[in-house]
C-alpha cells in the first residue's frame, strides 16, 4: 500500500497539464463543428475580451466595488458582533441560531426586496447582500478566534495581575487575528459571488452579472463568456489579496495554532 | 524442527531524509524460537521499533535477510502469521469493543458465527467480557490496550509483535497488564517480540521457566537480573539514530 | 456553532475541515436552550424593524443626493408602508389570495413553488454528492489525479462559477432544440445546482479519506487488508466527520444554485420566478414579495435540516470527534 514516490515537479506539471488538456479538448470540440453556438472557441472569447476590454473593466469595477463595500461592511459588523458575543452570553445565544440560519439560506433571495426598499437604481441592495454573505464567515471565525486563548495562557495573565484591557490587547487580540483574517479570506470569495449573483435579481442594469445575462440571452456567446472571464478575474484578485494578507499576519503572529 | 519465529541475519535499514541518510539499523542478527518471549530493550532512537516494523513488513530492510517462520516477511503478513499491538491502542472509535476485536477476522471474511465465538473467547481471555458492547471512548487507557491485545490475538497467531504497548499507561495498570500478557503468552504458546524501554518490564516478561506473577517482582533474583541488564546497557556504547 | 470556522493557514480548503456539526452541548446561558434563544433573536429583529418604522425618519437617510429622485445613496430606507410593510401586514398578506379573487392564498402558492425548487435543489445535491464523492475517492486512490485536479477544484470554489448559469441555460436550450436529447428547462436548474454542490463534496471526501492516522493505516496494512477493504472499513468511516460539513455546504450551494438558475431561466413554478415577479409588483402590493422570500429561507432551512438528519443517522461515526 506504500505509494511509489512521485517526483515533486509533477505537483505543478499535473494541474497545468490538465488545464492544457481541457483547453485542447475545448478547441477540438468547437473545431469539430458539433459544439452548440453557446460554446465558442477560446480564441473568439479572448478576441472579444480584448476588443471590449473597457466595457468589461467598467462592469467589473461596479461588481468589484459592490463586493468590496460588502466585504468591508460585513467584516466590521461581524467583528463588532463577535466581540459582543464573546463577552455576553445573551448576545451569543441570540446570534448563534440566526447566523447558523444565515449560513444555509440563499441570501441573494432578498435582493429584490432590498431593491424595493432602497430604490431600483441603487447599488445598495447588491452591496448589502455581499455584506451579509461576508458577515457569516468573518463572524464565525472571529468568534472562534476570540475563544481560542488556552487556559494556561489566561492563567499566566491572571497571575501577573494584567488588566482586562491588557489581556485583550496582548493575548486575545493576537490570538484572534489569524482567525479573523482566515474568515476575511473566505468572505472575500463569497462577497464577489454574492455581488455578482445579486445582479441577476434586478436593480441597475450595470455590472458583470447583468452583462452576462443580457449577452447570453441575446446569443452573443463569446461576449457573454468574456464577461464570465471578467468575473473570474475579480474573484481571483480578491482571493489573492486576502490570502496574502492572511499569510503575512499569520507568519508574524505564529499562525495561531497552539504547539502540538 | 520447526522454523524459528523470526530469523534476522545482517539486517540493516537506512532512511532517506532531508539532511542526508539516516542509518537506523546495521548488521542486526536475531533468532526468536517458536514460543520464545524476547524483549528488545534500549533507549529511544536505537532502532528497536524500526526492527519490529521490518518484522511486521510495515517497512522493508535495506540489507540482510529476514524470515518469519521460514517465509518472507511480506508472505507472513499476507498469511497473517502474526498479530501486532502498538503503544496507542488504535481502536476505531466507531466500532464497539467486540467489533474492534473482530476487525482482523472481518478483513479475512470469517463467517459471523465463527467471529462471534472467537470474540467471546478473546474478551474472556483479556477480562473484558462485560464490556464488549461499549465504545472505545467509554473505556480507560488500560482497557483500550487490553482490547488491542485481544485484537492482536484474533487469528490465533503464533507470533506477537508488541511496540511498547504499555508505554502510555500508569505504573499500576502497567504491572497488571504485564502479568496478564505473560499469562496469555504462556497459554497460547505464541512467540513474542516485545519492544520496551523499561528494564524492569523486559526482565519481568522475558523470564523463562519461573511463573511470572507478582511474587516474582519482589524476588532477589529479579533485582539481580535487573541490575545486570542495566549495567550491560550502560556499559555498551550508545549510538542513537540522530546522533550518528 | 464553530463548525464553519477554519484553522488559520488551511489554505486549500474552503470547506471547513475541522469536524462536523454542532458539537456537544456547550452550556448556553440560563438553560433556555437553542430554540429559545433563536426565537429571542428573531423577536429582536422584528422589534428593531418595527421600532425603526416607528421612530425612523420618514424619508430615510440619503447621503450625497440633491433631493431629486434616484440621486445619492440611500443608507436607511423610508419608513413608509410601501417601502417597509409592517411585519403583521406581511403575515396577513400570506393568507390573502395570491392574485385576487378565487386564487388560493399566497402561502399555498409559495409552498408549491418552494416545493418545486426544493425538489430540483435536492436532485442537484444528489447528483453533486455522487459525482463529488466518486471524484474524491478517485483522487485519494491516485495521487497524480489529485495533483492534477485538486488545484482546479479549489479555484472553482473561489471564482463565481454561478456566472455560468445563463450560459448553461442557453446551452441547454440549444441542445434541446437541436434534438440531440431532450433537455427540459428544469434539468438545467438541477444541473447548475449539482455543479455548485459537487466541489465541496469532492474536497471534503478527499480530506476525509486521508484523515485516518498512520497508526490505523499500519494496523490495516499489518492485517493484510487491500485498498478496497481499507476504504470500506477505515477511510470511509473516518471520512464522515469531514463529509458532513461538506454535505451541508453542498446543500446550501445547491439551493442557491437552484434559485439563481430559476431566475436566469425564468422557470415556471419555481420560487425564483415568483421572487422576481412579485418584486416587480411591489409598488402596488408591497407585502407580497416577502412571502416568497420567507419561502426561500424555509427551503434553505429544510435542506440544512435534511443534512442534519443524515448526520444524526451517522452519529456512530462521529464518536471521538474532538471538541474544540
Amino acid at each position: 500500500m506504500t505509494a511509489t514516490r512521485l517526483p515533486s515537479w509533477l505537483r505543478v506539471a499535473a494541474p497545468v497539464a490538465v488545464g492544457l488538456l481541457g483547453l485542447g479538448a475545448w478547441f477540438a470540440y468547437v473545431a469539430s463543428g458539433s459544439a452548440p453556438r453557446m460554446l465558442p472557441d477560446p480564441a473568439a472569447i479572448l478576441g472579444e475580451g480584448v476588443q471590449r476590454f473597457p466595457l468589461i473593466v467598467e462592469a467589473a469595477a461596479i461588481t468589484g466595488t459592490n463586493a468590496l463595500v460588502g466585504l468591508v461592511a460585513g467584516t466590521v459588523l461581524a467583528v463588532a458582533l463577535a466581540a459582543l458575543a464573546a463577552t455576553w452570553r445573551p448576545v451569543d445565544g441570540m446570534t448563534a441560531p440566526l447566523v447558523a440560519a444565515l449560513a444555509v439560506v440563499p441570501i441573494v433571495a432578498i435582493t429584490p426586496i432590498l431593491n424595493t426598499m432602497f430604490g431600483a437604481s441603487s447599488q445598495f441592495g447588491r452591496a448589502a447582500v455581499a455584506a451579509i454573505a461576508a458577515f457569516v464567515p468573518v463572524f464565525v471565525n472571529t468568534l472562534r478566534g476570540l475563544r481560542q486563548t488556552r487556559p494556561v495562557q489566561r492563567d499566566l495573565f491572571r497571575a501577573t495581575a494584567a488588566s482586562g484591557a491588557q489581556t485583550f490587547r496582548l493575548l486575545t487580540l493576537p490570538n484572534a487575528l489569524p482567525y479573523l483574517l482566515t474568515g476575511v479570506r473566505v468572505a472575500a470569495s463569497l462577497a464577489v459571488i454574492s455581488a455578482l449573483v445579486a445582479e441577476y435579481f434586478g436593480g441597475p442594469s450595470d455590472g458583470i452579472g447583468t452583462a452576462i445575462a443580457t449577452y447570453a440571452k441575446s446569443g452573443r456567446a463569446a461576449l457573454a463568456w468574456a464577461f464570465v472571464g471578467g468575473g473570474i478575474v475579480i474573484g481571483l484578485v480578491f482571493f489573492l489579496v486576502t490570502s496574502l494578507l492572511e499569510r503575512a499576519v499569520a507568519r508574524r503572529l505564529g499562525a495561531g495554532r497552539p504547539p502540538a | 524442527m520447526t522454523a524459528p519465529a523470526v530469523h534476522a541475519a545482517g539486517v540493516g535499514k537506512v532512511f532517506p531524509s532531508t539532511g542526508g541518510e539516516v542509518t537506523a539499523l546495521t548488521g542486526v542478527d536475531l533468532d526468536v524460537a517458536a514460543g520464545e518471549f524476547v524483549s528488545l530493550i534500549g533507549p529511544s532512537g536505537c532502532g528497536k521499533s524500526t526492527l519490529l516494523r521490518l518484522i511486521a513488513d510495515l517497512d522493508t530492510p535495506s540489507a540482510g535477510d529476514l524470515a518469519i517462520f521460514g517465509k518472507a516477511a511480506r508472505q507472513a503478513r499476507i498469511d497473517q502469521d502474526y498479530g501486532i499491538a502498538f503503544q496507542q491502542a488504535g481502536l476505531l472509535p466507531w466500532r464497539t469493543v467486540a467489533a474492534n476485536i473482530a476487525l482482523p477476522l472481518e478483513l479475512h471474511r470469517w463467517s459471523r458465527a465463527r467471529r462471534d465465538a472467537r470474540v467471546a473467547e478473546l474478551a474472556e481471555l483479556v477480562g473484558l467480557s462485560e464490556f464488549v458492547g461499549r465504545y472505545p471512548d467509554q473505556l480507560s487507557g488500560g482497557m483500550q490496550q487490553r482490547v488491542a491485545i485481544a485484537r492482536s490475538l484474533a487469528a490465533s497467531p503464533q507470533l506477537l509483535l508488541m511496540d511498547e504497548p504499555f508505554g502510555a499507561l500508569d505504573e499500576m495498570t502497567r504491572e497488571r497488564l504485564q502479568t496478564e500478557l505473560a499469562r496469555i503468552a504462556a497459554e497460547t504458546g505464541a512467540a513474542v517480540v516485545f519492544v520496551t524501554h523499561s528494564i524492569p518490564e523486559a526482565v519481568f516478561l522475558s523470564r523463562p521457566g519461573r511463573p511470572r506473577d507478582e511474587a516474582l517482582r519482589e524476588s532477589p533474583e529479579y533485582f539481580t537480573r535487573v541490575t545486570a541488564v542495566r549495567e550491560a546497557l550502560h556499559g555498551a556504547p550508545l549510538q542513537r539514530a540522530n546522533e550518528r | 456553532m464553530t463548525d464553519q470556522a477554519l484553522a488559520p493557514g488551511s489554505v486549500t480548503s474552503i470547506v471547513p475541515d475541522d469536524g462536523g456539526m454542532p458539537r456537544g452541548r456547550r452550556p448556553r446561558g440560563v438553560g433556555i436552550g437553542r430554540v429559545g434563544w433563536g426565537v429571542a433573536g428573531v423577536a429582536a429583529v422584528v422589534a428593531v424593524w418595527e421600532l425603526y418604522k416607528l421612530l425612523g425618519p420618514a424619508d430615510g437617510v440619503t447621503v450625497g443626493g440633491d433631493g431629486s429622485a434616484g440621486s445619492g445613496v440611500i443608507l436607511l430606507p423610508r419608513t413608509h408602508d410601501r417601502a417597509m410593510p409592517h411585519m403583521w401586514d406581511m403575515v396577513a398578506r400570506m393568507f390573502a389570495p395570491t392574485s385576487g379573487g378565487d386564487t388560493p392564498p399566497l402561502i399555498v402558492s409559495v409552498l408549491e413553488a418552494a416545493g418545486t425548487t426544493l425538489g430540483l435543489a435536492a436532485l442537484g445535491w444528489v447528483i453533486g454528492v455522487v459525482v463529488g464523492g466518486i471524484l474524491g475517492i478517485v483522487m485519494q486512490r491516485w495521487r497524480l489525479v489529485e495533483w492534477g485536479l485538486l488545484p482546479w477544484i479549489v479555484v472553482s470554489q473561489i471564482v463565481p462559477l454561478i456566472a455560468f448559469a445563463p450560459v448553461v441555460n442557453a446551452l441547454g436550450n440549444q441542445i434541446d432544440r437541436a434534438g440531440v436529447f431532450p433537455w427540459p428547462q428544469w434539468f438545467s436548474v438541477a444541473l447548475i445546482a449539482s455543479y455548485l454542490a459537487f466541489f465541496p463534496v469532492a474536497i471534503g471526501m478527499l480530506r476525509g479519506l486521508e484523515a485516518p492516522d498512520a497508526l490505523h493505516l499500519d494496523l490495516f496494512h499489518a492485517g493484510a487488508a487491500g485498498w478496497w477493504s481499507t476504504l470500506i472499513h477505515l477511510r470511509l468511516p473516518a471520512a464522515v466527520p469531514h463529509l458532513l460539513p461538506a454535505l451541508r455546504l453542498a446543500a446550501a450551494s445547491a439551493v442557491v444554485g437552484a434559485v439563481v438558475a430559476e431566475v436566469s431561466i425564468g422557470l415556471r413554478g419555481g420560487i425564483g420566478r415568483m421572487l422576481i415577479q412579485l418584486a416587480g409588483q411591489a409598488s402596488s402590493d408591497p407585502a407580497a414579495p416577502w412571502a416568497p422570500t420567507f419561502g426561500t429561507v424555509a427551503i434553505g432551512l429544510v435542506a440544512a435540516a435534511g443534512v442534519a438528519l443524515i448526520g444524526a443517522t451517522l452519529h456512530r461515526f462521529r464518536r471521538g470527534e474532538e471538541i474544540r
